[in-house]
């Protein structure tokens, strides 16, 4: 556990073996989808951005920016490391709506949407949900540790808690 | 133009123009409010992956006050304005006085109260407002802005959701920043001009470049 942290950024995808600790920090309405496969410790992180591929309107597409490509592109890259899908399984955090507004601009529900979006693609690739940390109005930044699968959620109002 | 790798020299040199004269308002309105001289760095232009686009403002998790506003119409914009947690206490103090606002600056993880909410995100108002006003005059466009949300954050999460607007036609984000900041005091403004790539061209053809 002594070795660096591995950091995501917004719209990458990492994975790493244990005794790897994964982390991204300052997540708003964005979301961090992290995958874990218990036999082989891989753990790997995806900070996703946007909801849906298929709303895009650019042809080069970074498929981390999206939850449904970027969860097929984190469980790829798991499975060409080794990991079985059967073993997958998965633990959120983010999808904060970080503005209150008097208006009903579409971005404003971003993060809402994005928590649903995970959430489908998830469940379409039979990966379970364990838990997840998702909604209100702050930031978080999150742990990820390949050694055990747990999940460190730090907010600036909220402290520390590990689910 | 659909990409910001197609700008050339000039026009950035002129997107960095036109909001180093509006900061430049800006900075004149926070001069009367607190009473100190304020002054502006060179303003920077930085295009990069959304990924790198948080270092510049000193990482995802620095705890800033970020004001934004979108700006609907025919050139859309974003306008985000960011000022280190740390020096709000003594903002509100120059602006309204030690005994009417008391701000704990040792507990970070303490919320703002109510009135100091919104005695912010009345600056991020006059401050956006002076800004918009003169890009206005300089463009001959008419900018309605939306009334400024403010969050009081990391500033990577407030930056993650301003940047999502942008998300689904480009990867990268061009932000023009100008600090400013007043003078016998630690405070520094962060001011960030975000337009977007489809609307760029109009953008420059209002400025003639």
């Amino acid at each position: 556990m002594s070795s660096e942290p591995i950091k995501i950024g917004i719209a990458e995808l990492k994975t790493a073996f244990s005794p790897a600790t994964l982390f991204t920090a300052g997540l708003g309405s964005c979301i961090g989808v992290c995958l874990w496969d218990p036999k082989i410790k891989l753990g790997g992180i995806v900070h996703i951005m946007l909801p849906d591929s298929t709303l895009g309107r650019n042809h080069v597409i970074n498929k981390a920016k999206y939850a449904d490509t970027g969860i097929r592109a984190l469980i790829d890259e798991m499975l060409s490391k080794g990991a079985n899908k059967r073993r997958l399984v998965a633990k959120t955090a983010g999808g904060a709506q970080m503005f209150i507004m008097q208006s009903n601009l579409e971005m404003l529900k971003i993060g809402e949407r994005n928590i649903e979006a995970v959430r489908n693609e998830l469940k379409h690739q039979n990966i379970k949900l364990i838990s997840e940390d998702v909604g209100g109005n702050y930031g978080r930044t999150i742990e990820f540790f390949t050694e055990n699968g747990q999940l460190l959620v730090k907010s600036i109002y909220k402290g520390v808690k590990i689910i | 133009m659909k990409n910001y790798f197609n700008l050339n020299e000039l026009q950035l040199d002129a997107l960095k123009e036109i909001s180093n004269i509006g900061v430049g308002n800006a900075a004149t309105s926070l001069s009367m409010l607190i009473g100190r001289e304020v002054k502006l760095t060179v303003p920077k232009a930085t295009l990069a992956p959304f990924s790198k686009i948080v270092e510049i403002i000193g990482g995802a998790e620095k705890e800033v006050a970020g004001g934004y506003l979108y700006v609907n119409g025919d050139i859309p914009l974003g306008i985000l304005f960011f000022i280190p947690r740390e020096q709000i206490p003594r903002l509100l103090d120059l602006l309204y006085g030690e005994t009417m606002i008391k701000v704990d600056n040792n507990n970070h993880g303490d919320l703002l109260n109510e009135i100091q909410v919104s005695a912010l995100k009345e600056i991020v108002n006059i401050l956006a407002g002076s800004y918009l006003n003169s890009l206005g005059i300089l463009t001959n466009q008419v900018f309605v802005p939306s009334v400024p949300a403010l969050s009081v954050d990391m500033a990577g999460a407030i930056l993650g959701q301003v940047l999502q607007s942008i998300g689904n036609v480009s990867d990268y984000a061009l932000i023009i920043e100008n600090v400013f900041s007043a003078e016998g005091e630690q405070i520094n403004g962060y001011f960030f001009l975000i337009p977007e790539p489809e609307t760029l061209d109009s953008l420059l053809k209002s400025i003639g470049v």
